[in-house]
C-alpha cells in the first residue's frame, strides 16, 4: 500500500507497529525461557522472566497510549482504522502471554525447589514448543499482514487443547496411582494450562490480522468458516 | 439494530458480515440516476453515473476538489440549466418522475427539491421576511399561517429558541452558523423532499458545525438530504450512505458504516486514509 501524504502519520503508526514487534519477540523470549526454565530445572532464568515481566508491562501501557494519540490525532479510518484497533488488541493479548509465562516460571522455581526429575516434563516441553511457534508465526503472519498464515496459525490451537488434555489424563493418572505426587502433579497442571492458555491468545492474534487483512470479524466462529471468509473475494 | 445483534445471536454464520450496517437493498428510493452524463462545453465532468439516493437518508458525496460531487449535487435540481455550456445525458428520477423530461416545472421540481450552499446567502430582509419568503412566492399571504410556518421552520432549524425575539431584525446581524441555520429554515419552510446541502458548514466554526450536523440529524426523519462535503470526518459523522467520487466517475457507493471501516475499493481507501495525492 502506498505511503500517506502525511509523512509524519506513516512515521507513527510503523513506529507504533515496531513497538508490538518488540513487544511480541520479549513475550516469544519469555515463553521460551519459562520453558526451559521448566525443563532444565533453571531457577535463575525463571527469576529472570519474573523479573523482567515490567518491561512487557510498560511497552504494553506504551503502546497504547501511543494509539489514543493516533486516534485523537489522525482520525484514521478503513486499514488503518482496523490495524490501531488489531493493534490494542493484539498487545492486551500480548500482555496476557507475558502473565502466562511468569506463571510457568513461578511453577518451574517451585518444581526446580522441590527437586523433582526433569525427565518428565517431556510433554511440557513439546507444549511449550509448540505454543511458541503459534506465538512466533502469529506475530509473523501480523508483520507480512498474511491471512492465510493466520488462519494456519489459528488452526494449530486444536492441536495445542488436544496435547493439554493428553497432559492432564496423564498426570491424573499419575496422582492416582501416588498421592505422595499430588503437589508436584498439580504444579506441573499448573504450567500445562498456562501454555494451552497461551495457544488461546495466539489464535486470537491471528484473528485480529484476519480482521486487519479482510475487514471480517472472525472471533467466535467455527474454523470451516474462517475458511470460507479467507476465501471469499 | 438491537434486533440485529439478536438475530447475530442465534446465527452465528452472518458474525463476521458485520452487524447493523445499512444495506441500500431494504431503502426505499427517493432519487434514481440513470445512465447521467454531464459536460461543460467539451469537457465532460459527469461520467457516466449509476445510483440510488434513499428516501430519509443522508447521502454524503465525497471526493478530491474536481470530481464532480458538486456538479452532480446540482443536478438533482437542475441547477445545471443555469450554465450555458452545460449539457446533460441520461436521466434523474424523482419517485418515478424523470425531472429532466421536457415538460418539467423547474419552478416546481425547486419547490420539491431545496438546496443550500456554502456561504449563507440570507436576503437582506427581516429573519421572519427570510424563512416567509418562499411562502409568499407560493401565494401564502394570511398572517397567522405565515406565523405558524415560520415558526414551524426556525424550530425544525433548531434556531427559534436564539431569534424568536427579534423575528423583525435584519437577518444579517445573525452569526455565520445562525446565518446559515435561517437558510437551512427558508428551504425547509416550503416543505421540500429533498435537502441538497453543498458544503454547508465549511465556512462555519466547530461549534456552529456540530449544530449544523446535528440538525441534519434530525431533519432526515422528513427528508431525503443530500450533502456535499470536503469534510470526511463530517461524512462519517452525519451520513448514512457515502458516495466516493474521483474524477467525474463514481467509484464507490455504500453504507457509511463499511465505507469507512472497509472500503471495497484501493482508491476509495487511499482517498479517505490520506494516501491521496
Amino acid at each position: 500500500m502506498s505511503a500517506h501524504i502525511s509523512q509524519q502519520f506513516n512515521t507513527e503508526l510503523d513506529t507504533v507497529k515496531n513497538q508490538v514487534m518488540t513487544m511480541g519477540g520479549l513475550v516469544e523470549n519469555h515463553v521460551l525461557n519459562a520453558c526451559t526454565a521448566l525443563v532444565e530445572g533453571d531457577v535463575a532464568l525463571a527469576e529472570q522472566i519474573v523479573d523482567d515481566d515490567f518491561k512487557v508491562n510498560a511497552l504494553e501501557v506504551n503502546i497504547d497510549e501511543k494509539c489514543t494519540q493516533i486516534i485523537a490525532r489522525r482520525q484514521p479510518t478503513a486499514g488503518d482504522l482496523r490495524l490501531v484497533l488489531m493493534i490494542i488488541k493484539t498487545i492486551t493479548d500480548l500482555e496476557r502471554i507475558g502473565d502466562e509465562a511468569e506463571k510457568v516460571a513461578k511453577m518451574a522455581k517451585e518444581l526446580a525447589e522441590y527437586g523433582a526429575s526433569k525427565k518428565s516434563y517431556k510433554e511440557i516441553r513439546h507444549l511449550g514448543e509448540h505454543v511458541r511457534k503459534m506465538l512466533h508465526d502469529a506475530l509473523d503472519a501480523f508483520a507480512r499482514t498474511d491471512c492465510e498464515a493466520a488462519y494456519r496459525t489459528a488452526a494449530e490451537d486444536n492441536k495445542v487443547d488436544q496435547e493439554y488434555e493428553a497432559i492432564m489424563r496423564q498426570l491424573i493418572t499419575k496422582m492416582m496411582e501416588d498421592p505422595r505426587d499430588i503437589q508436584r502433579s498439580l504444579n506441573v497442571l499448573w504450567a500445562a494450562r498456562a501454555l494451552e492458555r497461551i495457544g488461546d491468545h495466539a489464535k486470537n492474534i491471528c484473528e485480529y490480522v484476519i480482521y486487519l487483512v479482510k475487514g471480517k470479524d472472525v472471533r467466535h466462529v467455527t474454523l470451516d468458516q474462517v475458511k470460507k471468509e479467507i476465501l471469499e473475494d | 439494530m438491537s434486533d440485529n445483534v439478536l438475530t447475530h445471536a442465534i446465527d452465528p454464520s452472518k458474525l463476521s458480515q458485520g452487524i447493523g450496517h445499512l444495506n441500500l437493498e431494504d431503502e426505499e428510493i427517493c432519487l434514481e440516476v440513470k445512465d447521467l452524463d454531464l459536460y461543460y462545453g467539451e469537457k465532460k465532468a459527469l461520467n457516466n453515473i449509476n445510483m440510488s439516493i434513499p428516501k430519509n437518508r443522508v447521502t454524503a458525496f465525497i471526493g478530491p476538489s474536481g470530481c464532480g460531487k458538486s456538479t452532480l449535487l446540482r443536478c438533482f435540481n437542475r441547477m445545471n440549466d443555469l450554465v450555458d455550456s452545460a449539457r446533460i445525458d441520461g436521466e434523474i428520477q424523482l419517485h418515478s418522475d424523470n425531472i429532466y423530461s421536457k415538460d418539467v416545472d423547474i419552478p416546481a421540481l425547486r419547490r420539491r427539491v431545496g438546496m443550500v450552499f456554502q456561504r449563507p446567502n440570507p436576503f437582506p430582509k427581516s429573519i421572519y421576511e427570510n424563512v416567509a419568503y418562499g411562502l409568499r412566492l407560493q401565494g401564502i399571504n394570511k398572517r397567522h399561517i405565515l406565523d405558524e410556518r415560520v415558526e414551524w421552520a426556525l424550530k425544525s432549524a433548531a434556531l427559534w429558541g436564539e431569534v424568536n425575539n427579534r423575528l423583525h431584525d435584519s437577518a444579517l446581524g445573525l452569526s455565520g452558523g445562525q446565518q446559515q441555520r435561517l437558510v437551512i429554515a427558508r428551504a425547509v419552510a416550503i416543505k421540500p423532499e429533498v435537502l441538497l446541502l453543498d458544503e454547508p458548514a465549511s465556512a462555519l466554526d466547530p461549534i456552529s458545525t456540530l449544530k449544523i450536523e446535528e440538525l441534519i440529524y434530525e431533519l432526515k426523519s422528513d427528508y431525503t438530504i443530500v450533502i456535499v462535503t470536503h469534510n470526511m470526518q463530517q461524512a462519517a459523522r452525519v451520513s448514512d450512505y457515502t458516495a466516493f467520487m474521483y474524477m467525474g466517475d463514481l467509484i464507490e457507493f455504500g453504507a457509511t458504516d463499511k465505507l469507512f471501516t472497509n472500503p471495497e475499493k484501493q482508491q476509495t481507501e487511499d482517498y479517505i486514509t490520506g494516501r491521496y495525492g
